[in-house]
Parts: structure tokens; sequence; C-alpha cells
């Protein structure tokens, strides 16, 4: 039984973060049809902050269009931030060139279909000796063949020998995805950056690949974020959670406190959302139970609003029961509320104005 | 198998009407025939759908859920065959004299010839399996509709939303003039709440919950009996799925339907469904009342299933999962086709295949209260080979040392 509440020891030891995100900003431009209209663009990510520690997961939590995945790309490099900077050990970075190549040695990206992300053409062999020789981590063959047999023993694929040779098409989807986890292993990154890592996997799998991030996390003081919909697996998995809405970030915290007592309506709405036999089964006393959030959505509708002109202010308010005049102006500042949890909603102060 | 009693636990839903079958299954095969070997996708099912009931089907894919559905409503293709059972379908007893409500004209036709042979005025039950395509065309839609789980893919990408509903009319009603079929049309979104004036819109206009609206919406378009949810809101975001799954709740409420709703997610199930029915491996191996199955699932499967969900509450602990992967269909295991992830399979697991029947604890505190209802296909609870039958607890701990033991390595 590994325990999962090592939170206390670590938050007092106030690790130095190893990847920081201050104040990202993503702005996809759109093709302009109309040469005399106005430049459209997608306004996906805005002003997000927060840090990872190594040891430690972070989960962010949102819809599908919150902008998650947007900012995993920008943390892997795979985007360039509009504005904001990235920094890694204290230091910042750009994200171009050599730069970005020590970078990924140190940063690495899990997405989330596994299918889609290993070559067809190529066995597993191929898919891990690729990293070991770029990253000069195997000098010859015999290297090069040890050290995969011992990342594939890593990820729980055994007999090794017998995955090694094996094509993608020949792997079930939870082995597919531990190859690509033994790919991202294969650098020696510190940071592992794991998009949806089992939104596409059985049921019975899913945990089984989580565990095994767990156990990384844990044994190799991996730094994770972990992105999800599932506010009950970021629970599961992360020791702190941020929950994201339409590109911007409403609240944080450690995720126990962040998913028991939601503060945030939006929060509240995807906890009140997220399926629960013991709402309906009370055995146990559900702290969330029948929140009004839930009974007042109905009539604004439950779809993430569009990003080519997001609301004004904090982009929620459309959608708030608890909508003030204010929230349609302008954005919240973050408001501290003890204990490592923080929320942008005027309900809880304006924090310092953004 | 007529021990699934109903249930008593959904508080302000008088169960009058409980009692009544509407749907019946009856060891129910269907195979996959392929040329490397014939796939057995769903084996020897039995079970009873009662009217304003919703039964859950769950399972990993490749459990047969699917298969089940559309061998239900007769939509499965070449290579699947049926290859034995019955289904058997009680048309509405009080509708039989009352033509006013025009969704039961067309089948009582072909009930009519029945009900002479069995004599009794109350029902006549009609066999799915013997109706002919004739027959099918007017059973499906108005007893019997399905819901896809990619509301994109079922909806004409061409057409508009509203022609889309007011084409089953046409179909289905040919005395329905277009006035009413326009009426009946924007009824039918309001009902499933999306503005009217949307009608007018194409699938790509409509957000993902809107689109599985109206997928909803045309189901529902001429008040069918059974409705069939193949994973409705799988694609669906977290807050859209509770919006569509109220939305179910709502319509049942109204217009007393029964559901059969199928999905990989068994802690929506426990939310939504009355009874649940959990499949592996193309068989029911557990049968139960959603609060007998969350308090005490039975089938080590229905256990692992359960645990593999992180929950909202309680403890943060480490859960392990169900190891390895379920078995290839071609090639099933002997015995029980668990025994090969099963954490608690002994000898008799190997070779002896386990039949779905109630479980039965000899705790005598516990004697009534536990369910006659809840049935298992597993040895454990079978006297001859275990006398006292594992707790939930059991189960954890066998889990859990399963999972210390293959981890560790």
């Amino acid at each position: 039984m590994i325990s999962l509440d090592k939170q206390a020891a670590i938050t007092e030891t106030t690790a130095r973060p190893i990847l920081e995100a201050q104040h990202l900003r993503k702005i996809f431009p759109l093709r302009n049809l109309n040469f005399l209209g106005a430049q459209q663009s997608v306004h996906a990510v805005e002003d997000t902050s927060f840090a990872l520690y190594p040891g430690r997961a972070t989960a962010l939590v949102g819809e599908s269009g919150s902008g998650k995945t947007t900012v995993a790309r920008m943390l892997g490099g795979l985007y360039s931030p509009t504005s904001g900077s990235i920094r890694f050990r204290d230091a910042a970075i750009k994200l171009t060139g050599e730069q970005l190549r020590k970078y990924r040695r140190h940063v690495q990206l899990i997405l989330q279909d596994p299918f889609s992300s290993l070559n067809p053409v190529h066995d597993v062999r191929y898919h891990l000796s690729r990293p070991l020789r770029i990253f000069n981590h195997a000098r010859n063959n015999e290297q090069e063949t040890q050290q995969i047999l011992s990342l594939l023993n890593r990820v729980n694929l055994s007999p090794a020998e017998q995955f090694i040779q094996k094509y993608p098409h020949q792997l079930s989807g939870g082995q597919r995805q531990r190859i690509a986890i033994a790919r991202a292993l294969a650098v020696q990154p510190e940071v592992l950056l794991a998009d949806e890592p089992v939104s596409m996997l059985d049921v019975s799998i899913r945990l089984d690949v989580l565990n095994l991030l767990l156990r990384l996390k844990d044994e190799e003081r991996l730094a994770l974020l972990f992105i999800t919909h599932d506010i009950a697996s970021a629970r599961y998995f992360a020791e702190d959670t941020v929950v994201m809405y339409a590109g911007q970030m409403v609240e944080g915290g450690p995720s126990d406190e962040v998913i028991q007592r939601p503060m945030h309506p939006y929060t509240r709405l995807l906890v009140s959302a997220a399926p629960d036999p013991d709402r309906i089964n009370p055995e146990k006393n559900a702290s969330v139970s029948d929140l009004p959030v839930r009974r007042e959505i109905g009539s604004r509708g439950a779809e993430i609003p569009s990003l080519i002109n997001p609301p004004t202010g904090c982009r929620f308010h459309p959608r708030c029961p608890h909508a003030m005049a204010v929230c349609s102006q302008r954005f919240p500042g973050r408001t501290e509320l003890g204990n490592g949890r923080w929320t942008h909603c005027f309900l809880y102060g304006d924090g310092e104005t953004s | 198998m007529e021990t699934n009693e109903p249930v008593d636990g959904r508080e302000g839903r008088p169960y009058n009407t409980a009692a009544d079958p509407l749907l019946e299954v009856k060891n129910l095969n269907v195979d996959y025939l392929a040329s490397s070997g014939t796939v057995h996708a769903v084996t020897d099912v039995s079970f009873t759908l009662r009217r304003g009931e919703i039964l859950g089907l769950a399972g990993e894919s490749g459990s047969g859920k699917s298969t089940l559905a559309y061998a239900i409503t007769r939509l499965l293709r070449s290579p699947a065959v049926i290859t034995g059972g019955e289904i058997l379908y009680y048309p509405r007893a009080d509708l039989a004299g009352d033509t006013s409500d025009v969704s039961i004209t067309p089948l009582l036709r072909v009930g009519k010839r029945r009900r002479a042979k069995n004599g009794s005025s109350s029902y006549a039950e009609l066999d799915l399996l013997q109706l002919s395509e004739r027959q099918l065309r007017s059973l499906r839609w108005n007893e019997m509709a399905i819901v896809f789980q990619s509301a994109m893919n079922a909806l004409n990408p061409v057409m508009r939303v509203g022609d889309q509903i007011m084409d089953v009319l046409r179909a289905h009603r040919p005395g329905m003039g277009h006035d009413s079929r326009q009426q009946r049309a924007r009824e039918l979104f309001e009902l499933v709440g999306i503005a009217p004036d949307r009608l007018r819109s194409y699938a790509h206009e409509l957000s993902g919950g809107m689109r599985q609206r109206a997928v909803i919406a045309i189901a529902l378009a001429l008040s069918p009996e059974v409705l069939i949810m193949d994973e409705p809101t799988t694609a669906l975001d977290v807050v859209v799925q509770r919006e569509i799954l109220t939305e179910i709740m709502r319509l049942r409420e109204k217009l007393d339907f029964s559901v059969i709703f199928i999905t990989h997610d068994l802690s929506l199930l426990l939310e939504l469904a009355d009874n649940v029915a959990i499949m592996y491996a193309g068989r029911i191996v557990e049968m139960a009342s959603r609060q007998d199955l969350h308090r005490h699932p039975r089938h080590p499967y229905s256990y692992g299933l359960l645990n593999s969900f992180p929950t909202l509450h309680g403890p943060r602990r480490k859960m392990s999962g169900i190891p390895g992967s379920p078995p290839d269909l071609r090639d099933v295991p002997p015995g029980c086709p668990f025994h090969v992830r099963c954490p608690l399979a002994f000898e008799t697991c190997q070779t002896v295949l386990p039949v779905l029947q109630p479980v039965a604890l000899p705790d005598v505190g516990t004697r009534f209260i536990a369910s006659p209802g809840q049935l298992v296909a597993c040895h454990l609870y079978d006297s001859r080979y275990r006398e006292t039958p594992p707790t939930t607890n059991e189960l954890a701990q066998a889990y859990e040392a399963l999972a210390e033991g293959t981890t560790v390595a």
C-alpha cells in the first residue's frame, strides 16, 4: 500500500519549482476572409501561471475548449506562447533552436491518443531507440538494447524481450500508452506533461496506467502535469489541481480541498456534474450534493462560449448564477484563500487587480 | 429467470407498473462469423426489461453490450448472426382497443394473430426474432428507438434537423399532414429543451449537447416504449453529460418509456439506472439493482470495475483496477471466462462455467435485505464450492494482494 498522502511532507519542504508558466497567453489568428474586417483570432489561453515541482503532480482540469491542451503544448515547446514566459530551473528560456532541443531533454509530452502517437511502420525498438540515440544515452547497439529492455520493464511490459520487436498494431491500447510513456522516459526527463493519458483507454486499464505514472513520479521524483476532464481522477492522481474555464484559470490549490470544497461557481458546477453514486445512495455524507448551480444552468446553456469573441471580463459570467455587473467588465484578480488555495472570482474578493 | 425483483429505492416514483415485463430476452446468442474463427459476442444472455425501467448495461469494450443492443433491435448485419434464443416483446395491453394513439396501430396488426393463439386478452407477446422485415419496420421507432453514441454521425449533415424529424413522421405516419408534422417537430424540440427555431439548423451548426438532444428528439418522435441508448454521453463534456442525463430522467418521468442504457462508465449507471447488468466476455456476470451493486458488488469483476473509478469523496487510497485484459472472444477460456484475471479464482473456476443465479446468503441478519434480485454468475457464491460467500472486504483485500504482487515486480 503506497500512501497517496505524502502531501504534508512535501509541501513543508517548499521545494523550488522545476518548471514554471508565467502569464502565458496564446492567441491563434484565424485566416481572414474579409480583408476589410478586423483580424479575428481564437483567444485560447489567457494569463496562465502555475508551477511544477519535482515528485509532485499537478492536475489541469476543465472541459474541452478550456485551453488545457494548449497550455501543455506551450510547455512542451510545440506552440510558442503569444506572451508570457516559461521558466525552467529558475531561468527564463526561449523555446527555439538549440535551446529547445536541450529543453526537450528535460521536458517530455505524453499525448492522449496512443493509436496516433506511435508510427505504425516502426516497431517498439525503433520508437524507443530514437530518443536514446538522439540524446546520446546509448552509444552502441548493446547499450541500446539493454536500455530499451529496462525501459520496457519500468513500464511493466514483460517479458520485455517479446515486446521489443512488436509493432503498434500488435499491441492493445494500454500497452501502446505504456510504450509512449517509455519513449518519454527514454530521454530521462525531469518533467512529464501528460495530456489526457488515459481517456482513450478502456476503463479497467486506466487505473493501471495511472498507477504506473504515480509510481514513476514517486520513484524518480518526476514533476508531472496531468491534464484531464475527469475531476475524480484529478483528485486521485494529483496533489494540486488547477481548474480552467474557457482559457482562464479560475481556481487552484490542493486537490482534495478544491474538489471537496469548491469555491468558484464553475468548479462547483464541474463537481456537481461529475458522476457520483454517493449522491443518490447516501451512505456517506456527500458534501457537494445539491448545489444551486445545477438547477440554474438549465436555462443558461451548458456549453463553453466561443473563444473567437469570448465574453468580456470573467468568461464564466453568462452561465454564472452569482454573476454581478462587475463580472462582465473585467476579470477578477487572484484571491488567496489560505492553505495554498486561490481563486479568480469577485465573490471572494478582487485580489490584486489585474 | 424471474427472480429479479423490481427496485423500490427510487423515491417519488411509484413502481405500479414495475411488475409488467416489456421486453424479455431469453438465452440469446450472437456470433460473428469470421474466417479467423467464430467470435461469440453474446452468449446465453437473459434478462427482463420492465415498463418504465432504466436498465444499465456495463462492461469493458468488447464485452458484447452494443452487439446485444443491436440484436434486440434486429439491426445486426452479417457477419453477425443470432444463433439462438428468444426476444419477447409485450405491447401495451391497454392500448389494444385505443386507436386514438396512433403509435400502436401498425404493430397491432402483427400482434393480433398471436393474440388469438395466446387466447388471453391481456398480453400478446411478439418474438422479435420471428418478425419479417415488414413487421420490423412497424416495430422500429414506433415501439423501439435507438440513440447512437456519436450524434454527429447519426445526423445527416446535408439535411436540416427539422426535416430529419419530419422524415421519420412522413415514413411512419402517412396520414399526417405537413402542418401537423411541423407542429410535432416543434413539440419534440421543446420537449428535449431546444428552441424550436433551431429546427432549421444543420447538424454542424449545433453544439455537441444540442446534437445529442436532437437525436433524442428524433428517437422520441413516435413515442416509443423502449429507448436504447448506446453510450449516448461518452463524447460529451461532463456538464453537458449531466444535462443530457437529467433530461433523460425527466423525459422518462413524463413519457414513461423504458431505457436500456449502455455505457462503460459504471459510476454513471449507479446514479441513473434502476437495475444494472454487468457483462463480461459476452455474458451477464452480475445483475442487480443499483443500490445493491453500489453497496455490495458480488462478482469479483463487478467489484473490480466499480473500483476502477476514482471517487469524489472519502479517503484517497490506492486503487488497483483489474489486472490483465479481456479475453479474445474467438477463444474464450474454459470455465469462468474471468478466472484468468480473477484474484479469487480456484480450480473449479477453470473448468466449470458458473451460471447466473440469485446470491444465496446464509447470514440471518441480511437474509431479507440481501435482495433476491441480485444475480451473480460466480462459484464463490455456490455453497457446493465455498461455505461462506466472500464479503466485499474480502474482494477488496484479494485485489490489493494481487496488485502488490504484480506491480512491485
